[in-house]
């Protein structure tokens, strides 16, 4: 309870403007494409010099929670996912806009975050010491198990048929094995400068996602954009509060797997938000409404985003090892002010840790507040008109793609990317698996490689990848989600017609 | 009309040759760019950060300096990008790793090699450690060398990647005590290395010192010995890997400073090269490197050219057989 003895830190003057300051600015930050929550945080570490390490931390912490919720509100309105975490919310947050209903998905969205949020910081704050011996417990065979599992994802997700998905997925896998390769020191398909380091997830997500679109845009041509208006419905937060209570289930999937997964150094962030979303769809009676704009999917992806927040930093402050991107960036905070993570910090300086972990908190129900104040302005968007819209997403996209790492050679991958998406959506393929297929390509086969080093030199493969019962738990999810999406595979195919399969 | 452009021309030229005239005396004019190869949020990134943030006073250079990180392969997507796209015009600085570069150089694949840059300035030397995690049955680097004398290439012993101070300091280890180790690589750096010794999936691992320094602070690991010349002032407990007898010498280290490409204007690199140490004295920054757990070691452009070239001898001869 040692938290609530360093609550009232949070509400001095100073304090809770730097607060409110890191909420509001978070979101905007958030909500721009290309920033994602590590760049959000890395460009407030400098004006952190200045303040108390508790003040600064207090910044960034605040700042670290909205990006992660404002990033759906680029994802819902423009289709643009801000980070990988965003990318299970385009699915049916876009599809809600479209259909005039964006300020319920923003409302539906907030309010999951908030939820799932607020649940991982109370997991942070009571289960610290246990989590952290979990997060250990992920060595590089159950990381590759990990990934395998979301192999086995990638056929379901949002696609009609499963051999497009799994088809797609490949073609992920494929692209993420462009640039150099870290552990066996091989360059592989670098026929152009700008794939040296890979391709960048960043601007890959914004090419697959965006650009699809902003060519649909530009070939409807000007000459109906009239009919192309769609009416915003109105939508009260009281609604959004019950269509959030009617959906207990996928907020607690959400919530639940975005803690575990959340957790896990190096892979948690990316796929939280899709493997929430799809648990949520397999577990879900109406799983057939998943992709056209159903609020299960908003509520679950965006739960586990922000849950993941509370427990990604467990490895940081209690390990002293910066478990994601973001958790290193705020390890320069926390450093820049003589503060080591780990038992130095929360007994030398549990003023610095607990008002942190209690600004993020604060700043949970802050974010969701003012993201329900600003969900109905923001709705908007969709009213303006079509060939307008295609222009400012095209113009967001560039400036998106260039300043992940101030590389034009990011914007050449986005447009590339974007344009083949466009053609392969033509023929029924779907983002969402090749995005999944780059993210867990270099996860499965980093680990894989270093895993079989280990093995050899050790007990040999089979012990080491089949051996102990974190692998056999994670083979058997692997075995039964191969079989769930076989037989699902199977009953629809009795009631599909062969047109449907080919749309 | 074409009067006007001639006299247009007439006058820039005028005004570039002034510029050439004075030796650059009025640089910087405007704020200065650096270039760090490594993402937001890493060690280089961070002390980076650290040591250019007094730019802007008016005993240092009077502009502030504005970091932009190219992350990506190892480094090497920043370094290509700074020998050949990168403007040598003295506001294009770059942040350099030694032995990082210069080994990647000597392996080839990339577009830079020791002469594409022009140093000016080190600002601190990290040491490479070994480390074991708190609960392992090694205790000083002896027991460490006997178990892999006694089982060749059994020892699984973490890194941050290949070609980098870690990795040298293995095969320097192989080297000196006849010996066969399994290095293991990570992906994702420093960090995961460590996560990886603490955790229990390797025997032991070689880390930056300041990393080391802080996990062991928490509880974490032990650090046996220190692949350096002599012993550091964070760890004086720690013995050198020549004093635990491994003939292990200091090319692992790695040394971090400032550098800018090759055709920066002389005069532009000797104002630098005078005025960028003085600067990275500052107490300021001292005080903030100190809190940090990095450790400092600043040396002017003489030293690092010299520094640069007996490494790549090193180096070469090191890597000659891989």
């Amino acid at each position: 309870m040692e938290f609530l003895f360093y609550m009232g830190d949070v509400f001095t003057p100073i304090n809770f403007g730097l607060l409110l300051l890191g909420t509001i600015g978070g979101l905007i930050l958030g909500a721009t494409p290309g920033l994602s929550p590590t760049m959000a945080v890395a460009l407030l570490i400098p004006f952190t010099f200045q303040l108390d390490a508790a003040q600064g931390l207090i910044l960034l912490g605040a700042a670290y929670t909205s990006t992660v919720a404002g990033g759906a509100v680029s994802a819902i309105l423009l289709k643009i996912p801000g980070a990988p975490a965003n990318i299970a919310t385009t699915l049916d947050g876009h599809t809600m806009a479209r259909k005039g209903e964006g300020a319920k998905a923003l409302q539906i969205s907030f309010l999951a975050s908030a939820v799932g949020g607020v649940f991982g910081v109370l997991l942070l704050i009571f289960l610290t010491p246990v989590l952290a011996q979990w997060a250990l417990a992920f060595g590089p065979s159950h990381l590759f198990w990990l990934a395998i599992l979301g192999v086995t994802v990638i056929g379901s997700l949002d696609s009609k048929s499963v051999v497009k998905g799994l088809l797609s997925g490949c073609i992920g896998l494929w692209l993420a094995t462009i640039g150099f390769d870290d552990i066996m020191g091989a360059q592989r398909f670098i026929f152009h400068p700008a794939l040296g380091g890979g391709i960048n997830i960043i601007a890959a997500l914004i090419g697959l996602f965006a650009i699809p679109q902003v060519i649909t845009m530009f070939a409807k041509g000007r000459h109906n954009d009239g009919a192309e208006v769609i009416k915003v419905q109105k939508h009260p937060i009281g609604g959004a509060i019950r269509e959030l209570l009617r959906n207990k289930r996928a907020m607690g999937i959400g919530t639940a797997s975005g803690s575990i997964i959340g957790l896990i150094p190096g892979v948690g962030g990316q796929i939280a938000g899709l493997v929430a979303y799809d648990q949520a769809k397999k577990f879900s009676p109406e799983r057939d409404k998943f992709g056209t704009g159903h609020s299960e999917g908003v509520i679950a992806a965006e739960s586990a985003n922000n849950a993941m927040v509370g427990p990604s930093l467990v490895p940081l402050l209690t390990l002293s090892i910066p478990g994601s991107p973001t958790a290193a960036v705020l390890l320069g905070g926390l450093l820049i002010h003589g503060i080591f993570p780990g038992t130095d910090l929360f007994d030398n300086h549990p003023d610095v840790a607990w008002t942190f972990i209690n600004s993020m908190l604060i700043g949970q129900v802050l974010m969701c507040l003012f993201g329900l104040y600003v969900a109905g302005l923001a709705a908007k968007v969709a009213q303006v008109p079509q060939s307008v819209m295609a222009a400012v997403v095209l113009g967001l996209a560039v400036f998106g793609s260039y300043s992940v790492q101030s590389s034009m050679g990011d914007v050449y991958v986005m447009a590339t990317l974007g344009v083949m998406m466009y053609f392969l959506e033509r023929f029924g393929f779907s983002a969402a698996p090749l995005v999944l297929g780059l993210i867990l390509g270099p996860i499965a086969e980093a680990n894989f490689i270093q895993g079989s080093m280990i093995a050899n030199a050790t007990d040999g493969m089979s012990a080491y990848f089949l051996g102990g019962g974190l692998n056999l738990f994670l083979i058997a999810v692997v075995i039964a989600s191969i079989f769930y999406s076989a037989y699902m595979e199977l009953r629809s195919r009795r009631y599909t017609s062969k047109e449907e399969i080919m749309a | 009309m074409k009067k006007l452009i001639t006299g247009a021309a007439i006058a820039l030229a005028s005004i570039t040759t002034g510029a050439l005239a004075d030796g650059h005396a009025n640089y910087p004019e405007r704020p200065i760019m650096m270039m760090v190869s490594y993402g937001a949020g890493g060690a280089t990134d961070f002390q980076a950060r650290i040591v250019t943030m007094t730019a802007g006073n008016e005993d240092a250079l009077g502009m502030p300096i504005a970091i932009i990180n190219k992350p990506g392969a190892g480094g090497r997507v920043g370094w290509n990008w700074l020998a050949g796209q990168a403007e040598a015009d003295g506001y294009t600085l770059g942040a350099y790793n030694i032995p990082h570069f210069i080994a990647q150089s000597i392996k080839g694949g990339v577009e830079y090699s020791r002469d594409s840059f022009e140093p000016i300035a080190n600002w601190g030397a990290d040491p490479a450690v070994l480390v074991v995690g708190a609960e392992s049955e090694f205790n000083t680097l002896q027991d460490v060398v006997e178990f892999a004398k006694a089982n060749p290439g059994k020892l699984t012993t973490s890194g941050a990647g290949l070609f980098v101070g870690h990795h040298i300091a293995a095969l320097q280890m192989e080297k000196a005590g006849e010996m066969k180790m399994a290095y293991i690589p990570t992906k994702g750096g420093g960090a995961a290395a460590m996560k990886a010794v603490i955790a229990g999936d390797v025997m032991a691992g070689i880390n930056n010192l300041s990393d080391a320094f802080r996990a062991r602070e928490a509880g974490n690991v032990k650090i046996l010995a220190v692949a350096d010349l002599e012993r550091n002032d964070f760890l004086p407990d720690v013995p050198t890997m020549r004093e635990a007898g491994l003939d292990v010498d200091n090319s692992s280290v790695n040394f971090r400073g400032i550098m800018v490409p090759k055709g920066t204007p002389q005069g532009v690199i000797d104002k630098l090269a005078a005025t960028v140490p003085a600067m990275f004295e500052n107490k300021r920054v001292a005080g903030k490197m100190q809190a940090g757990g990095s450790p400092m070691h600043i040396m002017t452009r003489d030293e690092v050219l010299d520094m640069w070239a007996a490494r790549e001898e090193t180096l070469k001869e090191l890597l000659a057989g891989l």
